[in-house]
């Protein structure tokens, strides 16, 4: 469980659009890494590299190397189908399948895989994911009942519930709370700094004190103008981020003089 | 207007209104009047409501434009036009369902009609069931079964081929060279007239099995011509607003593509999908000309579709009105036709109810 992830050189395409440009970055296994920077600099496409999400849309393409414990995930041979069950995602809006009920939203990544798993087994795997994601209290007397029927906060912890259920090694999240309101959010950043003790948590985020709260450290990114591409700008400790930044643009960006 | 007397001051925000009993007023001005006029012109029902229907809108929109002002006046004038065209866009399917009614239900009351086929029911009995006035007999057993099965054989073709087809289309294609051509072709093949998919059928099987091959079977290929455009269209546009999230979260929890369309993709529009298929069924059950250049016509209970002649049910209404079993004596063939298209449009009918129970029933699910 929990591996660490180096980048080097790493340049993301859409087509011929170069959106983000030379990201260099290494994440601690077991560590809570958080992502700002103002929007459309590239952080969520940065992120969608770290589980080969990027290239599911045509013509987006990845020139660089990124090591999962020392292996390349763009080297020959590599399933990215493979990388994903290791590296698994949170999306900014909640995604329950509609046609599945709790239960099966969150055994998901076994059933849809066609891996047979005993009745036990799948009982204990939805409770421990149901209870890992800070769920299992609100929904243990309904686990039958239609994922889509969640508020939303809940929806988006059953996605977390999902996520967890295949025992990734790196857990990818793209503003998880943008669509929560204050209480929902605070289980997250609870709940995040829970997993942190068996994953390796990256979290892109607007919202500087969640940044704060939660990450150890924080990697900014920007961008020079529109169409030119994105950067990251400066990674360090999340302290030193917001106390004594060594960039100019990032300490004018924490301390909200601009973006 | 007892609300404006009882209150002592008016709401600045009211405006006189027209009182409850002036819709009723004019229609009875409109019914009146309208009846003079067409006495006019010579009297009859069809006359007389087209003038009362003008009468009525003129009062009606003259008398609201007086008291209420022009901004309600045309909205009633435009409520009035359209209410009129729902009414005559609905006149020609409740005529052709009450004419079919009235005619078909002899036939279709008539013991036997639904058990037996045309096999040994020849001039001689027609003759004999109009002049003694017995009963009239043969019925459509042969013909219903016949366009069930050969439905049934069409839909196995369409379905697999069509879904398919909508499943590379929207997954798979990507707006590449091969699926522009594709989606040319389906529009293309969905205006192709129906009796041109029998010829297609027709000549593809006289080519492979010699000439005169007139099955069930062929007669399904036919139809599936027809299908799978429409199977197409519908699927294609089903698969399409399955929101790109739920793929996306399928793959990010490592599941390959092809299962997730069949496990996520196809199962979210399965409702959408389904009912595309039934209306896709109810469009070709009723097609006459490429089953007659196909399967030809049958009297005799047939039930091998990849044998012999078969009929249907619009092929026998065809056969029965054209070439009457006895021809001196029409009569009776001419109840068998109504009774076997009473027949049809109750398929068709219960075919639109599947569609919408099939769609309910396979929805995903919300709520608590
Ligand atoms: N599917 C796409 N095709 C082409 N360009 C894209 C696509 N998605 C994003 N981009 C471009 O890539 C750049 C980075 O976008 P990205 O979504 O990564 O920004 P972001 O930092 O996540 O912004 P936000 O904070 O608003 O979510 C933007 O210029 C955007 O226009
Ligand atoms: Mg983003």
């Amino acid at each position: 469980m929990s591996k660490r992830i180096d980048v080097k050189d790493l340049n993301v395409y859409y087509g011929n659009f170069l959106a983000v440009e030379g990201v260099n970055i290494n994440i601690a296994a077991r560590s809570v890494t958080a992502f700002i920077g103002p929007s459309g600099c590239g952080k969520s496409t940065f992120l969608r590299t770290l589980n080969r999400m990027h290239e599911v849309l045509p013509g987006a393409r990845v020139e660089g190397e990124v090591l999962l414990d020392g292996d390349d995930l763009y080297g020959s041979g590599v399933d990215p189908v493979a990388v994903r069950t290791h590296v698994g995602m949170v999306f900014q809006r909640p995604n329950p399948f509609p046609t599945m009920s709790i239960r099966d939203n969150v055994l998901a990544g076994v059933k849809l895989n066609g891996k047979r798993i005993s009745k036990s087994d799948a009982e204990g795997l939805v409770e421990s994911s149901l209870r890992g994601a800070n769920l299992w209290n609100e929904v243990k007397d309904r686990l039958d009942k239609p994922g889509s029927g969640l508020s939303g906060g809940q929806q988006q912890r059953l996605c977390i519930a999902r996520a967890i259920a295949v025992k990734p090694d790196v857990i990818l999240m793209d503003e998880p709370c943008s669509a929560l309101d204050p209480i929902s959010t605070l289980a997250i950043e609870d709940l995040i700094e829970e997993l942190k003790a068996n994953y390796t948590v990256v979290i892109v985020t607007h919202n500087m004190q969640q940044a704060a709260r939660v990450s150890d450290k924080t990697a900014f990114f920007n961008i020079a103008g529109t169409g030119k591409p994105g950067k990251l700008i400066e990674y360090a400790a999340t302290t030193e981020i917001f106390n004594n930044p060594k960039v100019k643009a990032t300490e004018d960006y924490v301390s909200g003089r601009f973006g | 207007m007892a609300s404006i007397t009882t209150t002592a001051r008016r709401s600045a925000l009211t405006r006189n209104r027209l009182p409850r009993y002036a819709i009723w007023a004019a229609v009875v001005v409109g019914l009146v009047l309208g009846a003079a006029l067409s006495t006019l012109v010579g009297f009859n029902p069809f006359g007389w409501g087209v003038f009362a229907a003008i009468v009525f809108t003129a009062v009606y929109v003259a008398w609201s434009g007086v008291v209420e002002g022009s901004r309600k006046a045309k909205d009633k004038l435009a409520t009035c036009l359209v209410v009129g065209a729902f009414l005559v866009a609905l006149l020609p399917l409740i005529s052709v369902i009450w004419t079919v009614l009235v005619e078909g239900t002899k036939g279709l009351a008539t013991p036997g009609f639904l058990t037996t086929s045309m096999n040994g029911v020849s001039g001689i009995q027609d003759n004999e069931s109009a002049s003694d006035g017995t009963k009239v007999l043969g019925g459509i057993y042969h013909s219903l079964l016949g366009t069930l099965l050969i439905t049934l054989w069409a839909t196995i073709i369409s379905v697999p081929i069509g879904l398919l087809t909508s499943v590379y289309l929207v997954e798979y294609g990507n707006g590449n060279r091969l699926s522009r051509g594709i989606t040319f072709f389906v529009d293309v093949m969905t205006g192709i007239p129906s009796i041109v998919a029998g010829l297609f059928a027709a000549a593809l099987f006289a080519t492979i099995f010699g000439p005169g091959t007139k099955t069930g079977f062929v007669a399904a290929v036919a139809l599936s011509v027809l299908m799978i455009p429409v199977v197409v269209r519908s699927s294609e546009e089903m698969l399409r607003i399955v929101p790109n999230e739920l793929r996306e979260a399928s793959y990010a929890l490592g599941v390959r593509k092809w299962r997730t369309i069949l496990k996520v993709v196809i199962p979210t529009a399965i409702s959408g999908i389904a009912s595309g298929v039934t209306l896709a069924i109810a469009r070709v059950i009723g097609e006459t000309a490429p089953i007659l250049v196909t399967a030809g016509f049958a009297t005799k209970i047939n039930t091998n579709v990849f044998a012999d002649w078969m009929s249907s049910l619009p092929t026998f209404i065809y056969t029965q009105i054209l070439n009457p079993t006895s021809p001196s004596n029409p009569d009776p063939s001419l109840q068998r036709a109504w009774g076997a298209a009473l027949v049809l449009i109750i398929c068709v009918m219960i075919l639109n109810l599947v569609a919408r129970l099939v769609a309910r029933f396979f929805a995903p699910k919300t709520g608590r």
